[in-house]
């Protein structure tokens, strides 16, 4: 008998072709066309060189490694993609830090409160994008609150006013600020999973609170925070709408240099390489991350 | 007891952190000052200015159309997938789903972007709408996933027992139970199309534009509290479909399980 009796044949080409061939011609094929093009030559106006020419001798292949030669030749390149790394491994840690209360928090809370307490924390993740930049643009600014504040401070030291926006103290900033709730909701579905009595038992055997954390919880959380870690990571490292706006020239990442190569440059094969690349780093975090959750001792709790 | 204060304190300062800034950003929408953080008093005025400006308006319009499209497409696509997935254990589909949702928006914005020149489909609302189904797809599917956990597979069996077509065991079991799946998918799809950026920013072309497109070349070229009002407006708008969505489908929209 098949795994449902309720499905005639016909319907697993409904429920499983249709939506696997729009996922295929919208986001595989796509993939593949950039992949293709990073072997390619630009054409003359922008856009991409036929793959295939036809001349005296017929029809031969016209694709070069030139794009790859370009990034690994020039240091430029390799320097945004460690400025990006170091971006987001900071960001990283940074979201690691302020998570941790938030989710202890709720985890300890009271039952009816944990709901709105979650909730408190997807609700600005839902609200727009852009929105969440633009306000650091006005708090950073010239006359924003957080400049005034820094400046106010400064101004005791004797040092003149320092400039907030378009540096790559406000990218960090920034990135922080967009990508923290993506760290808490993992920490704390990790974390709500503890039994007290772990940090009971840690405490009558004399451990005082911050041992009791760093020996029991933090190590117990781990896979909580590999999670978090890697939806953190991602998209911080291809970042753009946050470096292009909180950063300026100085704090540009991968996410910039692409967008350059396709609107500016119109270099497409060229920015296309640079994806490519940024698309194998992408892939092979997670799959480090992956394999790092699968080892962790708390993992079968987490399951 | 003190480890606890001390704990919460943090707590409060990160909530403080992650809402201070919008709060801002809405009280901004309402303050008579043209630039700074002085209040200097209460007005409408960049309401009234927003509703007069005709670029805002038809970026609104455009995004509109472009939500309600793009959200239409990606219900029926994610609906089949979310049943799919729940069905057959289909290693591929869940591949096809999970991993778009994995890849940063610069990515897929470039990778649709070479797409569609090279199929010679014209940049505009209708690329738009391609590259918004090509997202929300997953988030529906997951959603609708999620809701087939509430069925019981033996209601189906029961009904195909007593004599029930597929289809009438479709409509009149599978479908009720999932509905709230539904509506609570295309509501996060019409959110997720309203408020994408970087995806449009490359799709886009040169002649359509988005809210979110109209605010960004606001901020990038001249920031008035106009866009503190749109912005205003458009958190109001997310959220209240954000929270409508959770109380739909409440399991489906626990993030982070």
């Amino acid at each position: 008998m098949p795994a449902d009796s309720w499905h005639p044949d016909g319907w697993r080409l409904l429920l499983v072709g249709a939506p696997a061939l729009a996922l295929v011609a919208l986001f595989v094929a796509p993939t593949l066309i950039m992949a293709l093009a990073t072997l390619q030559l630009p054409d003359d106006l922008g856009g991409l060189a036929p793959a295939v020419v036809r001349d005296e001798a017929g029809l031969h292949l016209a694709l070069t490694l030139e794009n790859y030669q370009r990034v690994l030749g020039d240091f430029v390149y390799l320097q945004v993609f460690l400025r990006s790394l170091g971006y987001a491994l900071v960001v990283t840690g940074a979201c690691a830090l302020l998570a941790y209360p938030v989710a202890l928090t709720i985890a300890a809370a009271p039952a009816k409160w944990r709901d709105l307490l979650l909730l408190l924390v997807v609700l600005p993740f839902w609200s727009n994008f852009l929105v969440r930049i633009y306000a650091w643009v006005l708090l950073l600014g010239p006359e924003g609150a957080v400049a005034r504040l820094v400046n106010w401070t400064v101004a005791f030291t004797g040092a003149g006013p320092v400039v907030l926006m378009y540096t790559p103290a406000a990218v960090l900033l920034g990135l922080v600020y967009v990508h923290l709730p993506f760290m808490i909701l993992p920490l704390y579905a990790n974390l709500r999973r503890h039994d007290p009595a772990w940090l009971d038992a840690a405490r009558d055997l004399g451990a005082r609170p911050l041992t009791g954390f760093f020996n029991v919880t933090l190590p117990m959380s781990l896979p909580g925070l590999v999670a978090g870690a890697v939806l953190v990571f991602i998209p911080a490292l291809g970042a753009f709408a946050v470096p292009d706006i909180l950063g300026g020239a100085k704090g540009s990442m991968i996410g910039n240099l692409i967008s350059d190569q396709f609107l500016a440059a119109r270099d497409w094969p060229f920015g296309s390489t640079l994806a490519l690349l940024l698309t194998l780093a992408v892939a092979g975090l997670a799959g480090l991350g992956a394999a790092a959750a699968a080892r962790l001792p708390g993992n079968r709790h987490d399951a | 007891m003190r480890r606890s204060r001390t704990l919460f304190g943090a707590a409060l300062a990160v909530y403080a952190f992650l809402y201070v800034p919008l709060v801002l950003v809405a009280v901004g929408s309402f303050n008579a000052a043209r630039l700074g953080s002085s209040w200097t008093g209460f007005t409408l005025d960049w309401y009234r200015r927003l509703f007069a400006d005709e670029r805002m308006l038809a970026a609104a319009g455009n995004s509109l159309v472009i939500a309600l499209a793009a959200t239409a497409i990606s219900v029926v696509l994610g609906t089949l997938a979310g049943l799919g997935l729940a069905r057959y254990r289909s290693r591929a589909l869940g591949f096809l789903v999970l991993t778009p949702m994995a890849v940063p928006d610069i990515l897929t914005g470039v990778s649709l972007l070479l797409f569609f020149v090279l199929i010679h489909l014209t940049l505009g609302m209708a690329s738009v709408v391609l590259a918004h189904v090509s997202f929300c797809i997953s988030f529906v599917a997951l959603v609708v996933r999620a809701t087939m956990a509430n069925l019981d597979p033996h209601l189906v069996e029961a009904a195909r027992d007593l004599g029930a077509s597929p289809g009438a065991a479709y409509r009149r079991i599978v479908v009720p139970v999932i509905a709230p799946g539904i509506v609570a998918g295309g509501l996060l799809a019409f959110t997720l199309s309203i408020d994408d950026f970087v995806i449009t920013f490359f799709t886009a072309g040169v002649g359509t534009t988005t809210l979110p497109l109209q605010i960004y070349s606001m901020i990038k070229v001249s920031i008035t509290p106009e866009v503190n009002a749109v912005s205003t407006l458009l958190m109001l708008v997310t959220l209240s479909l954000v929270v409508l969505a959770a109380r739909l489908a409440p399991s489906a929209l626990r993030s982070g399980e």
